[in-house]
């Protein structure tokens, strides 16, 4: 029973209430909003808008490689222009983007109990630089020469050279500027997040009180600061080599039999900048994904998360080792053979923690009350693909498995699975558990089931083969597979069927955006609270949450985020801020 | 890489004693309604803009750091030709300390409340910032006057960007101090003041120790200090 | 319930594909058997993993999906079996780590006896430098390359005169002789990567890399470029055919040394 006892009577909160700004024309409610909500759905729209560009590109990759020879408009050129830019779009510009300053925006002061961030201006300036870099970026489309086709790892000398399209033409030059851009609007947006964090919890909100999305989105949040100066540091020196001739990257090179004037530079020092923000980035993606989907599995399967504290802990530990396993992107790339040992051990050692969190996540489902909502069974489907692609992560990160295997259609197959698909299958979950939280209404669920069937399937379909040809040896950034010895008819026959795959769930990918538009009118009411949860979000006097999010007075927070299913309680949760107490009716072993 | 490890692990050893105050080892479902008993670890008394700007100078600090880490990076390699200091970078230093002293003193006057001192450590502080600044545009008209242009060799390219890095951030720097003073001159409410104030003291002082670990480098003693410890070590 | 069923047709249905697909590596052509073997064990670890977690998920989702009037446990915590799994986890990452590491250290150590030939790589096609009599080779500087000299050799260096060079043909290797391939680069990245010989290592402008390995089958294989580098990247294929000593000693005899390639060119200049 839960009994409200006077003891647990406590005054009202002494937080000092911050002061919100408050709009007074449609242009700053809606437009220059400081509202966090605001910023999120602003952030959330220009990152799909971005990924839709980057999800046609992918259709076209694969209209090359399954059908090669039949579409002449895809040139070499194209090809590279359409990997290098769909890669850089879905890592940076929409997964990160969407993630921390989507529902990072979104959700940060609504699950923390604050009015909104604690620097809304900077937070609002973040979006309207980040709507820059993405503009910038697009812009190159439009450039003389078009956008640079350097793959999305930029790896000097090739980037700022005439053999790769855009190396020395405004491409590669728009890039590092978005990019640029890019990390200078996310350092403002990250800095709210960390400081919300850390100041603006509610009364009672401890740490050990935070759901795990805060904890992930936190815990990314910190690394993606330390992280993006070292892609910025890449960025400003290739600038420099590409538009004032300086050769910090480029070593005396002779290009199509003419002595370039560069000389002394080291391309391998780009790949060190490159990939000691570039792993970090993996978990930047990685880790607000196993913040949400442990909530969302949690809520739905209506029980609390097995192991809350491991999890905390793998997190922080995971968020820890990921800086010093950047090299394992660089076992064949010709750095000292010997670092080869240390890398390999510190990335097998990271895979610890990250299957005590797969654990966990199935070991909440077991003797759990499942409901097989849309939320839910993308969270299932992100344990399937996640446990796929962490696992494969395993090969490349053994260095000497990696050494045939690197470069190829597996490392492709690996990265899509794990940081591609996962991460994206619960940013679907998230969307469909949230909207209702933003819009007030339910998303439509005939649509949504088809949405989740085509589009776990399809990937897992596109996906799991392809490691196959990797296996093979067919390199990766091949946009001819022909006159290949390694290539069988069948392999040709496998990527058809897999170009075939990638149409379908790009196709299902329409109808969720459709369902998006549709149900704002037309869905379902949801109510404030529809999937009965713990969390602050859900306990907003008004749905959507108005500006300042709780009304008068801020909720006081009297247990963590997970009191499923308690025994002796009378329904089958306790929101995080109902007063009083009762007794386990067993202390855990 | 071994310098911006060294900062993470700084960063990881604030992060970790933060942590270690946060009782993350307890078992949050045992702990019910007692909110009124973890009030001190809601948040720390620190004003929240502190915190802010202090995880914004952590950001900074990882930056110079992976361009000093890129920097040993390079200096590794056998061609390796350091460019001559110019002198003037010593008036320089002396310029920027004057600065960071004044600013100390404006934040000093601050605290007790006088406008006026604090109007002229504001302004002291602005002037030899900007004296810094021009100071440094000198030094790198005397180098290319001199012959070592921005693209003639990697030291020098590093010289350059290091520098030039260096001087946006106190550019930055600048604009900000411009709004304190704005609000020093117009009245600002003393407690807004000194806030703001002790923000830009903080970020002075953060850059001044940033150029003279950028003038360390550049001068060539931070690699002896290096090896002297590697001799220790090994 | 369909749930349930999909979660365990993934497992079966990749098992199946793993074992009965066409799609495999190519029959290996050199001593890193020992590679394959890593991959083989990391493999079935990874694999009895993946279907014990979503063959676990698929009991769970069809046990305790929900009906009328059920209550989930409360269960916090269970450090036990969190201490359990964690070991068990550490364990089998170990089991993938030492033998990779074993072979690794293989990898990287080259014999003694390996003979040394050098690839180099420019877009889009490859060369290849022997060490002549003398078994060592010439030094090299990208500052040297002109259209006598493509490979860059230094014409004062006395041991790089009798060097062979094979510019932008086939190479040949004898069969059973390791081979140290030094890797250079005098424009971008490029990768050396005969999918037959499993071996591969990216070549740097400015550098020397290397890997090592014993051709165990003779035959013609195709060389492929595994870092990208530029638009005709897909197109840099080369050849290498591993052949009996005879053949190899024919072929050698027929090609071309550094002096006589640049012999022609100095006769012109002297008249």
């Amino acid at each position: 029973m839960v009994d409200i006892t006077p003891a647990d009577a406590v005054p009202p909160a002494e937080v000092a209430e911050m002061e919100l700004y408050h709009p007074h024309s449609w242009w700053t409610k809606y437009v220059f909003s400081q509202d966090a909500k605001v910023i999120a759905i602003q952030y959330s729209a220009t990152a799909t808008a971005i990924g839709m560009v980057a999800l046609v590109l992918s259709w076209l990759m694969r209209l090359q490689l399954g059908f090669p020879g039949t579409f002449d408009f895809i040139t070499p050129e194209a090809y590279y222009q359409f990997i290098t830019m769909h890669g850089m779009i879905m890592v940076i510009y929409l997964l990160t983007a969407l993630f921390l300053g989507g529902f990072g925006n979104y959700l940060i002061p609504l699950m923390v109990g604050a009015r909104d961030m604690v620097f809304p201006y900077v937070n609002m300036l973040s979006y309207w630089i980040y709507l820059l870099a993405v503009l910038v970026l697009v812009s190159s489309f439009f450039a003389p020469g078009g956008p640079t086709g350097a793959g999305w790892t930029l790896y000097p000398p090739q980037a700022i050279m005439t053999g790769t399209p855009g190396g020395q033409d405004w491409g590669i030059i728009l890039m590092l500027v978005s990019l640029i851009l890019f990390i200078i609007g996310f350092t403002m947006g990250g800095l709210n997040y960390v400081v919300t964090v850390l100041q603006g919890r509610t009364r009672g909100m401890t740490l050990m009180r935070l759901p795990l999305t805060v904890w992930g989105i936190f815990t990314a949040t910190v690394m993606a600061l330390l992280a993006f100066p070292a892609l910025f540091v890449a960025c400003v020196m290739m600038l420099l080599d590409r538009a004032l001739g300086t050769s910090f990257f480029m070593p005396a090179i002779v290009e199509m039999g003419e002595q370039l004037q560069h000389g002394g530079g080291s391309p391998i020092l780009f790949q060190h900048l490159f990939w000691f923000f570039g792993h970090p980035e993996v978990y930047i993606v990685a880790l607000p994904a196993f913040g949400i989907v442990s909530d969302l599995i949690s809520t739905h399967a209506r029980k609390n998360i097995f192991g809350y504290r491991m999890m905390v802990w793998a997190i922080v530990g995971i968020g820890a080792l990921s800086f010093v396993v950047w090299a394992h992107h660089m076992y064949v790339s010709g750095m000292h053979p010997y670092f080869g040992f240390f890398f390999a051990t510190t990335t097998l050692i990271i895979a610890v923690p990250t299957a005590i969190k797969v654990y966990n996540w199935v070991l909440t489902l077991w003797r759990g009350d499942i409901h097989l909502t849309i939320p839910m069974l993308f969270a299932l489907a992100f344990i399937v693909t996640f446990v796929n692609g962490g696992l494969t992560g395993l090969f490349l990160g053994n260095v000497v498995v990696d050494v045939p295997l690197s470069d190829t259609m597996f490392v492709v197959a690996h990265f899509h699975m794990v940081m591609g698909v996962a991460p994206i299958l619960v940013i679907f979950g998230a969307i469909y558990h949230w909207y209702p939280k933003v819009t007030g209404r339910m998303l439509n669920e005939t649509l949504g089931r088809f949405h989740f069937w085509i589009t776990f399937l399809g990937a897992y379909l596109i996906f799991f083969p392809m490691h196959y040809l990797g296996l093979m040896g067919v390199p990766r950034r091949y946009n001819e597979l022909t006159d290949m010895t390694i290539m069988t008819e069948s392999a040709h026959h496998l990527n058809s069927f897999i170009s075939i795959m990638a149409f379908m769930v790009g196709f299902a990918q329409i109808v969720f955006l459709f369902n998006l538009i549709w149900s704002i009118r037309h869905g379902r009411e949801a109510g404030g609270n529809p999937w009965r949860a713990t969390t602050l979000e859900w306990q907003t006097p008004q749905t959507p949450p108005a500006h300042g999010n709780f009304g008068k007075d801020l909720p006081i927070v009297y247990r963590w985020a997970y009191d499923y299913s308690v025994p002796g309680a009378k329904e089958d949760f306790i929101p995080q801020n109902v007063p009083g107490s009762f007794a386990p009716s067993r202390e855990p072993a | 890489m071994s310098v911006i490890l060294v900062f993470l692990l700084v960063i990881a050893g604030i992060a970790g004693w933060w942590l270690s105050h946060q009782r993350l080892m307890t078992k949050p479902w045992l702990e019910q309604g007692m909110a009124g008993d973890f009030v001190a670890l809601d948040r720390s008394a620190l004003p929240t803009a502190k915190i802010g700007l202090g995880v914004f100078l952590a950001v900074v600090g990882c930056l110079f750091a992976l361009f000093t880490s890129a920097y040993f990076m390079r200096m590794a390699l056998s061609d390796w030709r350091p460019l001559p200091i110019p002198p003037l970078l010593w008036l320089n230093t002396g310029v920027l300390v004057l600065s960071s002293i004044a600013i100390q003193c404006a934040s000093l006057a601050a605290r007790k409340g006088q406008v006026d001192m604090v109007r002229l450590g504001l302004a002291t502080a602005g002037l030899t910032a900007l004296v810094f600044l021009i100071g440094q545009l000198v030094a790198w008209r005397e180098l290319s006057a001199d012959g070592y242009f921005l693209a003639s060799n990697p030291a020098n390219s590093f010289f350059y960007l290091l520098t030039g890095m260096h001087g946006l951030h106190i550019l930055g720097g600048l604009v900000g101090l411009g709004r304190t003073s704005v609000g020093a001159w117009n009245g600002a409410q003393p407690q807004r003041l000194r806030l703001s104030v002790e923000l830009c003291t903080m970020y002075w002082h953060f850059l001044l120790f940033v150029w003279l670990a950028i003038f360390a480098l550049l001068a060539g003693w931070a690699s002896t200090l290096i090896d002297i410890c590697r001799g220790l070590l090994t | 319930m369909a749930v349930a069923l999909v979660l365990v047709l993934i497992v079966v249905g990749s098992v199946l594909f793993h074992f009965l697909s066409p799609w495999w590596w190519t029959p290996i052509a050199s001593n890193w058997d020992y590679i394959d073997n890593t991959i083989i064990i990391t493999f079935w670890i990874t694999g009895v993993v993946f279907a014990a977690v979503v063959l676990f998920m698929a009991y769970c989702v069809f046990r305790f999906r929900h009906r009328e009037g059920n209550q989930a446990a409360y269960e916090p915590e269970n450090r036990r079996l969190e201490s359990w799994l964690t070991v068990v986890t550490a364990v089998g990452v170990t089991a993938l780590l030492v033998p990779g590491l074993f072979v690794w250290s293989r990898f990287v150590n080259v014999p003694s006896d390996a003979t040394e030939v050098e690839v180099v790589g420019q877009q889009w096609q490859w060369s290849f430098r022997l060490p002549g009599k003398d078994g060592k080779l010439g030094t090299s500087d990208t500052r040297d390359v002109n259209a006598e000299n493509p490979l860059g050799v230094i014409a004062t260096d006395a041991n790089g005169q009798d060097d062979v060079v094979v510019e932008a043909a086939d190479l040949h290797l004898p069969v059973g002789k390791p081979v140290k391939m030094l890797l250079r680069s005098i424009d971008v990245l490029h990768d050396f990567y005969v999918p037959e010989f499993r071996a591969k290592m990216d070549m740097i402008p400015g550098s020397v890399t290397y890997f090592w390995f014993t051709p165990t089958k003779t035959g013609t294989f195709q060389v492929l470029c595994a870092e990208l580098c530029g638009q005709g990247h897909p197109m840099m294929h080369g050849v290498v055919m591993v052949d009996t000593q005879e053949d190899y000693l024919a072929w050698l005899g027929q090609q071309q040394t550094f002096a006589q390639l640049s012999a022609p060119q100095q006769m012109g200049s002297a008249e």
